[in-house]
């Protein structure tokens, strides 16, 4: 309901979190629970971003390594990589990132528009940026985070 | 504006809808005269209280049609018309009638004004019948239990009956005028209200009982009978039976039940002041003490002697169980039935992963907190029995649609039939009740249709003229079993031979075993029907029913006997929720194989294997070959073949009976998991039909093993190539 940019109230709450040497950010109303990784099944075929599949108190969660999917090398990830837990649309999707750094108060209106040069493959998720005391945040969407489902029958 | 009567009317159909079964299997149960007046009172109930229901909603044809079948069943009730197969006929015609006409209201559809003024003919038909009731079909419950020992004397007797309620008895919403009217079927009675006892208005207490009836009847019945009709309030009421004389038992007499119980009669004590009901069983506690060596009451109850209630107990225990409808249920939403079974799944995997870690801190299995998680772990199994058993319903719902169906296919095949069902009680998961009644109904229309010989060739071949077809449910090691035979002709060997060959199913000089022949009909495009007819032949065949079967995880065989008939079986899960599975690993991945499919497990010989077409090789077995399937490859766990001689192999049958090996790396042993859905919150996984949670609590995935089956010869070039493909773009990396 509140988890995209144009329905948010002017002032809203983000969470920023550290991917790499960047730090992007998510509306915390989409995030259900912050947890530590724990090893993940992997599932046959899938892309390389995804990590596979966790147990989230009886439910089976798909594990997308956020780096992977933006386009930047991964890595393995150890004890100390965080998975945050978003609902995306109908699903749940566990979201692994390298830390949470922050908590950010944003007002809509400090959301500027990505320079010209971004790649197509960023424009992807990426909606806005944010300055905030010297850092650059992104603010990134999750919609289309998961695998299409046709990439499937191909 | 939305009517607000929508959600009662909701209500209404899916009370209809439990009403109308009610009806069904009375009726039935009256065909086969095995019903009591118990049952007869159940049937009028449903159709009453159709007619009070639709009522409200103005359902005009249905109240119409549901009063003129009520007044019928009244008249049997109370003994005026008796329940002869004619009449039984016409009311089970009603009842379908019925059934149509609930599904017009809810549907909004027309009603066939024909059907309802014809039954109504036939209803004025049998009211003309002459209804003596000494040829009653339906067996008062009088007459049943009258045999064991109620003080039966074969002929009328008369009884002073002297009831007197007790505050008790008001207090817990009793009426005395339905048990005087009860008594009212037992014979002639007069009753006569003595309300001497009614204090002045003043000084009455609103909620008070102060009434007493004295009643005299005259009727073919026993004290035991009475007592019966009293048997719900006997606590709470003074009562008082007698037998006038001169039919009475000479005082003295003692009369044995069934269980023991003794019955001693004494000269009629009528103005007696302690209740007779009392008396009669502290007397028959006495005797019983002389007669069966009774433990000391102050025992435990546990100790397996009968209680000196257990007459009353088991009656009650009786009169329940007839009167099923009556007991106690809720309406639950199924989310939140199933909203319980996924949280006592994760209590269940919590609890192994509490006991793994237990163990890993080397505490003692003798120690306190070993021996309570032991508790904990014996709590949480049952917790998940329990829970998994509020889905459980019994097969009865499914079953008690087919008679009708019988009916309707034995009408347009001219054929008789006689439907035997047998294990109604036999219970399974919800969704496997939702999914096995068309492939129920389907396998019953074929075994009437294609089964059943015709009438005039059953008399000539010697056979009783009208047909069986048996319907049978049962448990059997941890599956439901449903099995749908006929007493037939049996499966048409040649013809079947004949029509596969016709259809190029199989080639003309293939050599066939009995039962393969049998199996044929289960392949796609097969019927042998001589012309498609309107009953089975509606474009599916038994390859679907195996096909639904299957989806259930279930499997279907055939049994056939020339001239004697044959015999389907299903054997289905008990549940969706959970499946049986042989827990392998391949490339240090855990799966889980569901072990329906699992046919058996070898070790392979390398000198067993041989290339086929590229990289597809097959396995030597028994003189045949096999395609194998390697599991790992296929998945792109690994990008090499496995070795077989450091394999697994598992031969497994997937849908339509196409045989494969698979190959894994280990077999690690047999474990029922929890069925989880991989689509909620990603997608479908091609090779992979659903996941678990292991003990350990991490997910492990559910092979699909049809999808690998079929995956064989097409694709292993392909998964190969794609999978050094990834191996090779990972390497870049």
């Amino acid at each position: 309901m509140m988890d995209k940019p144009e329905t948010m109230p002017e002032e809203h709450e983000l969470i920023a979190f550290r991917v790499g040497r960047q730090e992007f950010c998510i509306n915390v109303m989409m995030v259900r629970e912050i947890r530590g990784w724990t090893e993940a099944t992997t599932l046959p075929k899938a892309p390389r971003y995804v990590k596979g599949v966790i147990n989230l108190r009886g439910s089976v969660l798909p594990i997308i390594d956020l780096a992977v999917r933006l386009g930047m090398p991964g890595k393995a990830p150890t004890e100390r990589n965080v998975i945050i837990v978003v609902q995306v649309l109908q699903r749940q999707v566990g979201i692994l990132v390298d830390a949470v750094s922050d908590i950010l108060m944003a007002d809509k209106s400090a959301i500027q528009p990505l320079p010209d040069v971004t790649s197509d493959h960023a424009k992807r998720f990426l909606k806005g940026l944010l300055a905030m005391d010297g850092r650059m945040v992104s603010l990134i969407e999750l919609d289309g985070i998961l695998p299409e489902e046709d990439l499937e029958a191909a | 504006m939305e009517d607000p009567l929508a959600a009662i009317k909701v209500t209404f159909f899916q009370e209809c809808e439990e009403q109308l079964a009610e009806l069904e299997s009375g009726l039935l149960a009256m065909e086969s005269n095995v019903a009591d007046s118990e049952t007869v009172n159940a049937v009028f109930r449903a159709v009453h209280s159709m007619k009070g229901g639709a009522g409200i909603f103005a359902m005009d044809a249905l109240v119409r049609f549901a009063h003129i079948f009520e007044t019928s069943l009244d008249k049997v009730r109370s003994g005026v018309l008796s329940a002869t197969p004619p009449v039984v006929a016409v009311f089970l015609r009603a009842a379908d009638l019925l059934a149509d006409l609930v599904r017009a209201a809810r549907e909004d559809s027309a009603v066939d004004e024909a059907r309802i003024a014809a039954l109504g003919v036939e209803f004025e038909r049998i009211d003309h019948l002459d209804g003596a009731p000494e040829a009653a079909h339906v067996v008062p419950a009088s007459e049943c239990s009258a045999g064991d020992g109620g003080g039966q004397s074969g002929g009328v007797s008369t009884w002073n009956i002297v009831f007197t309620p007790d505050q008790a008895l008001y207090a817990k919403a009793n009426e005395t005028a339905l048990l005087l009217r009860e008594l009212h079927r037992l014979g002639e009675v007069e009753v006569e209200l003595d309300e001497s006892g009614l204090p002045e208005l003043q000084d009455m207490d609103p909620e008070g009982a102060y009434l007493t009836w004295r009643v005299t009847l005259r009727g073919e019945c026993g004290e035991e009978d009475i007592r019966d009709v009293f048997e719900f309030v006997q606590e709470d009421c003074h009562l008082e039976i007698s037998k006038a004389e001169p039919y009475g038992f000479d005082p003295g007499t003692v009369i044995t039940g069934d269980n023991g119980f003794k019955f001693e009669f004494f000269a009629p004590i009528v103005e007696e002041p302690e209740e007779e009901d009392r008396k009669a069983e502290v007397k028959s506690e006495a005797n019983v003490q002389a007669a069966v060596e009774r433990p000391d009451p102050a025992a435990p109850a546990a100790a397996g002697a009968p209680p000196p209630q257990s007459k009353t107990v088991q009656a009650i225990a009786a009169k329940t169980e007839a009167a099923s409808s009556v007991g106690a249920t809720i309406r639950v939403d199924l989310d939140r039935v199933d909203r319980m079974i996924d949280l006592v799944g994760e209590l269940v995997i919590n609890e192994a992963m509490l006991s793994q870690r237990v163990l890993e801190a080397g505490i003692a299995r003798s120690s306190g907190v070993a021996m309570a998680l032991e508790e904990l772990e014996n709590l949480t199994r049952e917790i998940q029995d329990s829970v998994m058993a509020i889905r459980a319903q019994p097969v009865r719902s499914v079953f008690q649609r087919m008679p009708r169906l019988v009916r309707e296919v034995a009408a347009m095949t001219g054929k008789q039939v006689r439907l035997v069902t047998e294990g109604e009680a036999t219970e399974v998961d919800k969704t496997v009740i939702e999914r096995i009644a068309d492939p129920l109904t389907h396998m019953i229309r074929n075994a009437i249709d294609h089964g059943l010989e015709s009438t005039d060739r059953r008399i000539a071949e010697g056979k009783p003229a009208e047909g069986t077809v048996r319907l049978t449910a049962l448990h059997r090691s941890g599956r439901i079993v449903l099995e749908v035979s006929d007493d037939g002709g049996g499966i048409n060997r040649p013809r079947v031979r004949q029509k596969a060959i016709e259809r190029g199913l199989i080639s003309p000089d293939a050599q066939l075993t009995d039962e393969e022949v049998d199996n044929l009909i289960f392949l796609p495009g097969f019927s042998t029907a001589e012309q498609l007819s309107d009953i089975s032949g509606r474009g599916v065949g038994m390859d679907v029913v195996r096909q639904s079967i299957q989806a259930l995880g279930g499997r279907i065989s055939i049994s056939s006997r020339p001239g004697k008939g044959s015999t389907f079986s299903l054997s289905l899960p008990l549940t969706l929720a959970v499946l049986d599975g042989m827990v392998v690993s391949v490339q240090g991945h855990t799966l889980i194989i569901p072990l329906g499919v699992i046919v058996e497990t070898l070790k392979p010989r390398r000198e067993d294997v041989f290339p086929l077409d590229g990289d597809l090789n097959v396995l030597k077995l028994r003189g045949g070959y096999v395609p194998i399937v390697d599991v790992a490859l296929c998945l792109g766990y690994g990008a090499q073949h496995s070795d077989p001689a450091q394999s697994v192999a598992l031969l497994v049958e997937g849908e339509g009976g196409a045989r494969a090996v698979l190959l894994v790396d280990a077999i690690h042993g047999q474990k029922q998991v929890v069925i989880k859905s991989l689509e909620a919150n990603y997608r479908a996984v091609r090779g992979i039909a659903a996941a678990t949670v292991m003990g350990d609590g991490r997910v492990a995935l559910i092979l699909d093993v049809d999808a690998m089956v079929q995956n064989t010869a097409t694709d292993a070039r392909r998964d190969l190539a794609e999978s050094r493909q990834l191996e090779a773009s990972a390497g870049e990396r």
